[in-house]
Parts: C-alpha cells; sequence; structure tokens
C-alpha cells in the first residue's frame, strides 16, 4: 500500500484542541487528509489508523480522559482495537487510552504541581514488535514537546515489570543538554509513551504532531510519525 | 435516596496536592500536621428505596466511571433520609 492509500481517522471530542494540528501533520507526511469522526458517532468507517489527538476532552471533568473513555466512539476504536487495529493517543489522547484500560496504568499530576509546556528529549526504547517504533532505531532520540499538567505515568510495580519484561515502553524521557532536565513531570522510569502487548495500541504524552518542520523547533515529530505511517503502510 | 461517594488516592500512591497542602500547613504554623491526602466527594440522587440495592448499583457506577480503581479506593455512604 502507498502511503496515500493509508487511511488515518481523527477521533475529535468536545474539549480537543489538537486535532486540527494532528489533521495537519498526517495531511503533510501521507499526503491523504485523514478522516475526522466526532465523538457521539458509533461506528468507524474502515481505518488503517485511529488517532485519539491531546486537548482537555470534557473539561477534564472527574479525571483527565475520563468520561471520553465511555464515549460512543471510543466503543468502535475498542472494537478495531480488538480486531488488531492500530490505535495511537497522543497526550489527552493517552489519557483516553489508560482509562478504557487497552494500556496499563494511570497519568497523574505532574510532581511539579505545574502545567509544563516545553521541548523533552524521548528516547526509543521498544522491543516489542510494533509499526510505532519498528521503524525507528533503539535508542535514537527524537527532541518533542510535552503540554500537560497531568503526565506523571504511574502503574503498579508488577505492570511496570511486565512492561519491561514485555519490551512494551516505546519511548522514555532522556538527559540532553538541549532541553534541560530529561524527565519533566514524574513519570515513573522515565516513562514518555508505551504500546499493548501485540503493539498495535500505542499512547504517548509527547506531542509529534507539533514538531513536523525545524520552523516549529523541530522536525523529529515527522520522523516519528513517518515511521509509524510507513510501518502501518507496508 | 441520597448516596455519598468517596474517593481518595490509595495508599503508596504519590498525592503531590496533599503534600503541598501540608507543607503549606506546616508553614502557617500547624506543625502537628503529618501526611495529608485530598479525595473526591460525589453525591448522588437516586431512585431507589432499596438501600442494599442502591449500594450495589453505585458501586457499579464506581467499577465503570466514578473511581479509577489503579489509584483509587471509594466508600459509600447511603443517607436513607427522615422516611427510613
Amino acid at each position: 500500500m502507498s502511503l496515500s492509500a493509508l487511511r488515518v481517522t481523527v477521533a475529535v471530542f468536545p474539549g480537543s484542541n489538537c486535532d486540527r494540528d494532528m489533521m495537519v501533520a498526517i495531511e503533510k507526511l501521507a499526503g491523504r487528509r485523514p478522516a475526522l469522526v466526532w465523538h457521539k458517532e458509533s461506528s468507524l468507517d474502515a481505518t488503517d489508523l485511529v488517532i485519539i489527538p491531546g486537548g482537555f476532552s470534557y473539561g477534564d471533568y472527574l479525571r483527565c480522559g475520563a468520561l471520553a473513555a465511555r464515549s460512543p466512539i471510543m466503543e468502535a476504536v475498542l472494537d478495531h482495537a480488538a480486531r488488531g487495529g492500530a490505535v495511537m493517543g497522543v497526550c489527552n489522547g493517552f489519557q483516553i487510552l489508560l482509562e478504557t484500560g487497552l494500556l496499563p496504568g494511570v497519568l497523574v499530576e505532574n510532581a511539579g504541581l505545574k502545567y509544563v509546556c516545553r521541548n523533552t528529549c524521548v528516547e526509543v526504547v521498544g522491543g516489542t514488535a510494533s509499526p510505532f517504533t519498528d521503524g525507528l532505531e533503539t535508542g535514537q532520540r527524537m527532541i518533542i514537546p510535552v503540554a500537560h499538567n497531568e503526565g506523571n505515568y504511574f502503574a503498579s510495580d508488577e505492570d511496570l515489570q511486565r512492561l519491561e519484561d514485555n519490551g512494551q515502553i516505546a519511548f522514555r524521557y532522556a538527559d540532553s543538554d538541549i532541553v534541560g532536565p530529561s524527565n519533566p513531570n514524574g513519570a515513573a522510569r522515565d516513562i514518555a509513551g508505551i504500546v499493548s502487548p501485540n503493539g498495535r495500541v500505542m499512547g504517548m504524552m509527547p506531542h509529534p504532531e507539533r514538531a513536523i518542520s525545524p520552523e516549529l523547533g523541530s522536525a523529529d515529530g515527522a520522523t516519528l510519525l513517518t515511521a509509524c505511517l510507513e510501518a502501518l503502510s507496508a | 435516596m441520597q448516596v455519598i461517594v468517596n474517593i481518595s488516592l490509595k495508599y503508596g500512591v504519590l498525592d503531590p496536592q496533599g503534600r503541598a497542602i501540608g507543607r503549606s500547613l506546616t508553614d502557617l504554623g500547624f506543625q502537628e500536621v503529618g501526611d495529608v491526602r485530598v479525595g473526591k466527594r460525589i453525591t448522588l440522587e437516586i431512585d431507589e428505596t432499596d438501600a442494599s440495592r442502591a449500594r450495589q448499583r453505585v458501586a457499579r457506577m464506581c467499577e465503570t466511571l466514578l473511581a479509577n480503581t489503579v489509584i483509587e479506593d471509594y466508600e459509600i455512604e447511603i443517607d436513607e433520609g427522615d422516611d427510613a
């Protein structure tokens, strides 16, 4: 399949605010505009990748991502994932995926109690086969920004060990001369992103769609997204 | 009937908000304050007269949505009011 034949869907919730950035990034990199689907829809048209974008779905009421995770469209996303479909959640999208139970753990308030908006250095860990890391080198470092108040990844010790043992840690915050202290939020084991056991569902706090050209400070997000899109269209 | 759900962070889960409040209280001269933990209280008006059935339903609500049991515990209080 060519890159432009890849069907990408971006879910939109009330309070999403990175849906358009993600759409622009995917259109720029894949050459085809993704479909947008509203949270009230209960089915998805045939799609190769569903992206749950960042933002403040449902105003972050109750817990970040909690209400979005129970919305009609997420039922369809769960079905898509159960069939082995690829799903990517960024920032609030990661929070939503954790609240659905597709990925283990939870994102709690940043250890510093402050909203953090800055570049981070993200290192590829990988391990298990996954379209989200297969096209990247283990140890590869990318400058990608974060912007969140609840990005502090927490899971039980058993879950953390399982993630390590199964190679499900996709990305870690790493030290870098360019962006200052590595871990911006206190996340356990410096976790920035994880994948499901089958590698088909990925959630990450950093925003690759905000780093798609040098004019934005970094094009490393484009590297990450292109690698995913190429792996999915292979 | 009115049902109250108290949601608190599990022990062992870091509560940065509670810690900041604790530090402020100590700074204000309340030296006796040790661990501080912040929770949530949700009040539900339920169309139900049977307390045990209400408790069961609200427990389901907690497991399904109201609490994230990875990090939170919940307690259910039932206020049966004057008509009990």
